[in-house]
């Protein structure tokens, strides 16, 4: 293969280029990018367990006084916050910027810039919501904010703010990202790369965005609807003046059912790269897991109300979405069952990352089953804000999402680091964490059955529910001792040299057939595609994947850092609003959109990286 | 790197744990558990959770035995030379793994269409009870149509008859849950909601608000009283025909205090005092508890209360109304003369 060297030629003008952390900040590279969102999970997490480790400690033992019982409604909040929006989202959405472009032989997003843009809206917007804690307080109506406990009347402090502006602002990146990544998965492919020879991830990717692209207008139409109300004394959800509390929960679990699935969809990718890989075989039935996947993603809008059973909107409407929501069991079921074939008559190899990729397997089985049973409209009155739920959407949020988030970052390690992360101590890592996992969460199966309700700040004796708390709450600093072993392992393993191996896993699709580290412009040339799995057939026949494109000048986005500043003055008018200095949004806002009318007009062609051949010479 | 281990799944821990829990839950039900039903509503919905569950577990362990099976008849060994056999799928299987599920969804949609009709209706005829239930921030209001009675956090329903249930809010969503007598249904300001319940058996059974309501969630429990039905008419009457008796020095002295500090707010039958703000304190000394299942309605739990509400209940709208200790055992002592 040609060397390729960086030869920055004038396109219109000079590329500016940054050092140190503003070249992180300016980078539009979607690989770094990636690095990014993932590293900004990572520590949002920290945050989100150390709210989750308070509230198991506080439930240790009845009538505890650790935490009060008004920081305690803070501390599931911004916990469930934490973790759905800034934690499981933006992990995946990393492995989707670091990988997805690889795997359909890209060498960037369609909108390099504006991905930048959404990295900084969601880790901007995520620190704004956390700034809460020193601004009289956290959002404390729970993740999904009910009114009219939210309402101005009932939380009047500016916690829900953070929350309806918070997540507005994030919102804003999340649905830029799902543009992007449908037009790059659309538009972007390498010849000969159909939608049929995609890799399971990246389906998974483009029906994530399709989700993401039709759920988030409900929660933002809502966001925006309180933010009147709390704010400019609107009556949206006034209650005596004739606002409706069921709106609010309509429009919210619109988006919050698909939203479950934006998160689950991924990790079923994930899954579906890591076990084939490991068994030396093909995903079993690619045709029907693709298919599957569509199907969740349409399913999933026609179930909300199974998480409003309780509201007594009467028996034909519990059926109708109690049946529906029975059926989401039957693609997923196609997914397990899968997956199984796939192990079947495999060479099955026991690394870290496939530790954690089979052990999604049972986790999610497990939740799916309680999944099945809430969707049981009448018995799901029993069940239904009770712990009993608590278990059910964290064998699959845990067990599920963050099981496969792990698997991607053992499995991705090398491609996105160049290093290898330890197998040692990554087996000390899985066993703490699925151990401390189970003991954590199975014990909330019999809470709930036992009728201990979600969210409360305590209990009296004589429940039985002591000594199901008391695991559980073991179990979560089982939990937290597997998270520090990973830490270690993280800290250690970038103290080390990389090891630079291309191809340390055998893999099957496209991020494996390039050099480590990958270099900037991805591939020299773009790959034609003829295969399904093309990468792993071309190892196979001792032959290098065919070029679609002779080498040639490759054109590279320059770096930005318009839109991180674009991102901070929108934070800056969301302080404004929520602090009721009108002067200060407004002229944030005046100063966001000049921004953004600056990028309209702003011409930037980019640069060029040059081979060190001649253009059009012989390639290989 | 070392591929060819053996495999690490020599126990499974799900099974483990599942056993450990079923060992648990077998060391005695708590007074609040789904799983001892008093009554046919709850007893329905308990026998889904058995089929569901059934059904679910042959699932489970289909799965995982296939997933034990292959872990360790296809793990990699160090003799393995050629690939495996290369399989893309078998269109024989999918169709079956597509279909099995829906028939097993269909034999459940039927027990979820049956049940969904029979508990979401409100039920009609002779000896059924109705019975108003308004949520507040944080206890519960019972009302009683057409006989003037109110209570608070203390529910008499009759044992054998079918009670419909009007739920409402005066402020934020509860939900009422007494998990030994059926599901929940949740109390929406705006809406009214229905829910029937019927208890088998006489006896004492323990509800809680079900629905995130505020600081004070976990403090909005509640107690039902099956009583015979005869027990339950003559309650009835004797909440009608309350009459307060204030004879004792201490007593006289706290029916002054009540009346002075606690009349605004609390209704007592057959008195003139008829605030609506707090709950009805009407019969208080025949509650188990106070302050929503607070605190035990003892001497010790009512001057607890009195002395600073807010520290007993987070978010209590009470507040602290400076009593000195005298004046709080001479209103102890009236408040629990109202028999």
């Amino acid at each position: 293969m040609a060397a390729i060297t960086e030869r920055v030629t004038l396109a219109h003008r000079q590329a500016p280029s940054y050092r140190g952390i503003w070249a992180w900040i300016a980078s539009v590279d979607h690989k770094k990018i990636g690095i990014m969102y993932i590293y900004a999970a990572l520590f949002f997490m920290a945050f989100g367990g150390a709210e989750a480790l308070l509230v198991r400690i506080q439930l240790w033992q009845p009538n505890n006084h650790v935490v009060s019982a008004e920081t305690f409604n803070q501390l599931f909040t911004m916990h469930g916050v934490t973790m759905i929006f800034l934690v499981a989202m933006p992990i995946l959405i990393g492995y989707i910027n670091a990988i997805v472009p690889l795997q359909i032989g890209a060498r960037d997003v369609a909108f390099p810039r504006m991905n930048s843009l959404s990295l900084w809206l969601f880790v901007l917007g995520g620190l704004f919501m956390y700034t809460s804690w020193f601004m009289g307080g956290a959002p404390d109506a729970g993740w999904f904010n009910y009114v009219p406990l939210s309402g101005g009347h009932f939380s009047p402090g500016a916690g829900v703010d953070f929350y309806d502006i918070g997540l507005q602002i994030t919102g804003i990146g999340t649905l830029m990202t799902a543009i992007n990544f449908l037009v790059t998965i659309l538009n972007m492919r390498a010849p000969g790369m159909r939608l049929l020879r995609m890799p399971m991830f990246t389906w998974s990717a483009l029906i994530t965005m399709l989700l993401i692209l039709f759920a988030f207008p409900p929660i933002t139409v809502n966001l925006i609807l309180q933010m009147m109300d709390r704010l400019f004394h609107a009556n949206f959800f006034n209650i005596p003046l004739g606002g409706n509390a069921l709106l609010w929960q309509n429009l919210f679990w619109i988006f919050g059912h698909p939203e479950v699935y934006i998160v689950i969809l991924p990790a079923f990718g994930i899954i579906s790269e890591i076990i084939p890989t490991f068994s030396r075989k093909p995903l079993f039935g690619y045709e029907s897991m693709a298919l599957a996947l569509s199907v969740i993603a349409f399913l999933s809008f026609m179930v909300w109300t199974h998480h409003m059973f309780a509201d007594g909107l009467g028996p034909i409407v519990n059926t109708i979405f109690a049946i529906t929501s029975m059926l989401i069991a039957v693609p997923t079921g196609i997914k397990i069952f899968n997956w199984l074939a796939t192990l079947w008559g495999g060479q099955i190899r026991f690394t870290t990352a496939n530790l954690y990729a089979l052990s999604f397997i049972p986790l999610f089985v497990i939740g799916g089953i309680s999944g099945v049973m809430l969707a049981m409209a009448p018995a799901d009155l029993q069940y239904n804000d009770s712990y009993f739920v608590v278990a059910h959407f964290h064998y699959v949020l845990f067990g599920g999402t963050l099981m496969a988030a792990l698997a991607g970052l053992y499995f991705w390690f090398p491609r996105i680091w160049g290093r290898l992360l330890s197998e040692r101590l990554g087996r000390w890592n899985f066993w703490l964490v699925f151990v401390g996992f189970n003991v954590t969460f199975f014990p909330m199966h019999i809470l709930g059955l036992e009728g201990m309700p979600r969210r409360i700040s305590t209990y009296a004796p004589g429940y039985g529910w002591t000594t199901p708390n008391q695991i559980a709450t073991i179990g979560a600093f089982i939990l937290l001792a597997g998270m520090l072993v990973l830490l270690y392992n993280l800290i250690s393993t970038f103290l080390r040299k990389p090891d630079l191996e291309q191809d340390p896993w055998d893999g099957r699709s496209l991020e494996w057939s390039i050099p480590s580290p990958t270099p900037e412009y991805n591939f020299a040339q773009v790959p034609l595609i003829e295969d399904r799995d093309a990468y792993w057939v071309a190892k196979r026949q001792g032959k290098e994947l065919p070029k679609a494109e002779p080498l040639g000048p490759i054109h590279m986005p320059s770096p930005s850092l318009s839109p991180f500043f674009l991102a901070l003055t929108i934070v800056i008018a969301g302080y404004g609003a929520l602090l009721h200095v009108d002067w200060l949004a407004l002229i944030a806002l005046l100063a966001a959109f000049w921004q953004i009318g600056l990028q309209l007009v702003h011409e930037d062609h980019g640069y060029h990286v040059h081979p060190d051949v001649p253009a059009g010479g012989a390639a290989e | 790197m070392r591929w060819h281990r053996r495999p690490d799944f020599k126990v499974s821990l799900p099974l483990v744990v599942t056993l450990a829990a079923i060992l648990l839950g077998g060391c005695g039900l708590g007074k609040q558990s789904t799983l001892s039903p008093a009554g046919p509503v709850a007893q329905a919905q308990l026998s889904m959770l058995y089929e569901s569950l059934a059904i679910m577990t042959v699932i489970f362990l289909v799965v995982l035995g296939v997933f034990v099976y292959s872990l360790i008849r296809f793990r990699a060994r160090k003799t393995d030379q050629a690939l495996p056999k290369q399989v893309h799928g078998s269109t024989a299987l999918e169709i079956a793994w597509t279909i099995v599920p829906i028939i097993i969804i269909v034999v459940l949609s039927i027990t979820t269409v049956h049940y969904a009709f029979a508990l979401g209706t409100p039920q009609t005829g002779k000896g059924t009870v109705q019975v108003q239930v308004i949520g507040h921030q944080y206890w519960w209001e019972f009302r009683y149509p057409g006989t003037g009675v109110v209570t608070a956090n203390q529910l008499h329903i009759p044992v054998g008859e079918k009670v419909n249930f009007s739920l409402q809010s005066a402020d934020v969503i509860h939900s009422f849950w007494v998990p030994e007598l059926g599901g929940k249904t949740d109390l929406i300001p705006g809406r009214t909601n229905n829910l029937w319940l019927e208890a088998s058996r006489p006896g004492l059974y323990y509800g809680q608000c079900a629905q995130l309501c505020g600081a004070g969630h976990a403090y909005m429990k509640f107690t039902v009283l099956a009583q015979s039905p005869a027990d339950f008419q003559k309650w009835l009457r004797h909440m009608r025909h309350d009459t307060v008796s204030a004879t004792t020095p201490a007593e006289k002295a706290g029916l002054a205090l009540f009346k002075q500090n606690c009349a605004t707010c609390h209704t007592i039958q057959g008195t003139p005092f008829h605030g609506t703000v707090g709950p009805n304190l009407t019969a208080l000394a025949e509650r188990p508890t106070i302050a929503a299942g607070t605190l035990p309605n003892t001497a010790e739990g009512l001057a607890a209360w009195l002395r600073n509400p807010p520290a007993v209940k987070p978010g209590a709208r009470m507040p602290d109304l400076g009593l000195s200790q005298g004046q709080i055992q001479s209103l102890v002592a009236f408040l629990q003369a109202l028999k």
